[in-house]
């Protein structure tokens, strides 16, 4: 499947990815209305550490351990090979949030529930909105199967 | 004429549709039954507290989709239970005289409620236990704003069972012998945070406390106090099912002693879930760790190599993410070692070290990231090889190598 790839040595740590996430899972078409002046809640963020500098977001891991944990069923891994949270089945126990090895799921501002990356394909995007507008090149969106 | 199956699993919950979900990676077709006690379609067990607060119902409690056993060509027998395992002729005997033959079996049997002897009890006109939904449904026809519960326990269960009602009712008592909450999961400290939390929800405790008698409704404690109330709720501990696997000749200790491949001493015969251990790694000990996530990393294993395909779960680990009225507690591993301590008003961490090793951590109300720590515990990751001090001040790939972190986000894992 296409997943996310980071290639760090080309990121500058200009966070635009995150802001390209906020907008995108914002459901609001005007990014200023959307983001300005409010706290943004990406579902990617980077790492900054001295001049490096890296992306993090789900790695929709071929055995997933958040949808294994799962105490509600709220997490599946697709035909498609998304992970994707039900929303309404969370309750908002944070167990994914405890075992993601990646930090990439995340606990969702109002509380109630934990939200995460499900490759742009929830919010009409169609594509990773993070990638698109990447200016670096260092997160892209390909196939990188293991021979 | 003897039903017969493939696979046979005793037991509907968590272990049980790993089991099935491990079955079917690896063959499509074999047949499958399970037998379940309990009539509701399968469940999150610990959602029954989110359920008596309102913030899920009994439709989206639900485990899987509707469709799952259909999809997966699962046979379920509910309602019954299973009396007897006759390994000699691979038969499970169950408790409406019927019989069912295995090729493999998976015993998934669970815990039950353990009641310590109480002087006066019986005397007690409602009382309750808090694991399943038939025990959230009949505590719920109760439940009014001019009740007062007591509950005995105050442990992960007695305390969830606090949350979900503590709106519905007038008064929540708690009482427990140790001198502390959640003493499987919290030191004093942080016990004491989440203490003043539920008791600003209403809640009073009685700790280093216990019943010495109950009187119809009124509880007289060791100390003397006396707590009048309407409902009892006793959630002491759990003891697990093993009797059916300890009677076919199977080897128990205090639960199912399995393998690394789930495997029960008795050939073909495999065991997850609560009724079952697991080698902790971070105690170094064979123990239970009756956790979901557990149930279901032990069952998938069970599942794969009952289906002839080869799985190991050799990293078991205690962790535990529970919440009360907005705080959120993320705990794992084991409490030995150096301790790294932060502390504020409102979040505490601990981390702990041994052996060039995390072991351990406690985080209240700092979730972010916290499955990095975790990862660590269970991959049993040097900390000589990372940069500790980084990590010990917040959890993140920054304090990778390089490559460590090309391995994982260069690649698919």
């Amino acid at each position: 499947m296409k997943r996310i790839y980071v290639n760090e040595e080309w990121c500058l740590g200009c966070h635009l990815c995150e802001y390209e996430c906020a907008f995108a899972n914002s459901g609001i078409s005007d990014m200023v209305r959307a983001l300005k002046g409010k706290q943004i809640h990406p579902l990617i963020h980077i790492e900054d550490s001295g001049d490096v500098h890296f992306a993090v977001n789900c790695r929709h891991c071929k055995d997933p351990i958040c949808v294994k944990s799962c105490i509600s069923g709220a997490l599946s891994k697709g035909k498609d090979g998304i992970v994707r949270i039900d929303r309404d089945k969370c309750v908002g126990c944070l167990t994914c949030v405890l075992v993601c090895p990646y930090g990439a799921v995340l606990p969702a501002p109002d509380g109630h529930a934990a939200m995460k990356c499900a490759l742009c394909t929830d919010n009409g995007r169609g594509e990773p909105n993070c990638v698109k507008y990447c200016p670096n090149g260092a997160i892209v969106f390909e196939t990188r199967e293991e021979a | 004429m003897k039903e017969q199956s493939k696979y046979v699993i005793i037991g509907n919950s968590t272990a049980a549709v790993a089991a099935i979900e491990g079955i079917r990676s690896v063959d499509q077709t074999g047949g499958i039954l399970v037998i379940g006690d309990e009539k509701h379609f399968v469940y999150g067990r610990p959602l029954i507290s989110y359920y008596l607060l309102g913030t899920t119902d009994a439709e989206r409690m639900h485990y899987r989709p509707e469709t799952f056993y259909e999809d997966n060509g699962v046979a379920l027998r509910l309602g019954v239970r299973a009396a007897k395992i006759d390994p000699a002729h691979k038969e499970v005997t169950l408790s409406d005289g019927s019989k069912v033959g295995y090729e493999k079996l998976l015993v998934a049997t669970g815990s039950r409620p353990f009641d310590p002897p109480m002087e006066g009890i019986e005397s007690v006109p409602q009382r309750f236990h808090f694991m399943t939904m038939d025990d959230a449904l009949a505590l719920e026809t109760v439940l009014a704003s001019d009740k007062k519960v007591l509950i005995v326990g105050a442990g992960l269960i007695g305390l969830k069972c606090l949350e979900g009602i503590a709106a519905r009712v007038e008064s929540v008592a708690v009482v427990d012998l140790a001198d502390h909450i959640l003493p499987s999961i919290l030191d004093k400290t942080g016990a004491d945070m989440i203490q003043r939390t539920l008791e600003e929800h209403g809640a009073t405790f009685y700790l280093s406390d216990s019943v010495s008698r109950f009187d119809g409704n009124t509880a007289h404690l060791k100390s003397g106090k006396e707590i009048p109330f309407d409902i009892l709720v006793v959630a002491v501990g759990v003891r697990p099912n093993t009797e059916l696997v300890k009677e076919a000749g199977g080897e128990v200790v205090r639960g199912i002693v399995t393998d690394e491949c789930s495997r029960t001493s008795i050939p073909d015969v495999y065991a997850a879930g609560d009724c079952a251990e697991s080698y902790d790694i971070a105690t170094g000990t064979q123990r239970i760790l009756a956790l979901l996530p557990n149930a279901y990393f032990q069952g998938y294993c069970a599942g794969v190599n009952m289906a002839g395909g080869s799985e190991r779960f050799d990293n078991a680990v205690a962790f535990n993410a529970i919440g009360f009225f907005g705080r959120h507690v993320l705990t794992a591993g084991a409490y030995t070692g150096e301790a790294y301590t932060e502390q504020t008003a409102d979040t505490y961490k601990v981390l702990f070290v041994k052996d060039n090793l995390l072991k351990g951590f406690i985080l209240i109300d700092l979730p972010e990231r916290a499955g990095v720590y975790t990862a660590m515990l269970r991959s049993r990751t040097p900390l000589s090889e990372i940069d500790a001090e980084s990590l010990k001040q917040s959890p993140g790939w920054n304090a990778f190598p390089e490559k460590m972190r090309k391995e994982h986000f260069a690649k698919e894992v």
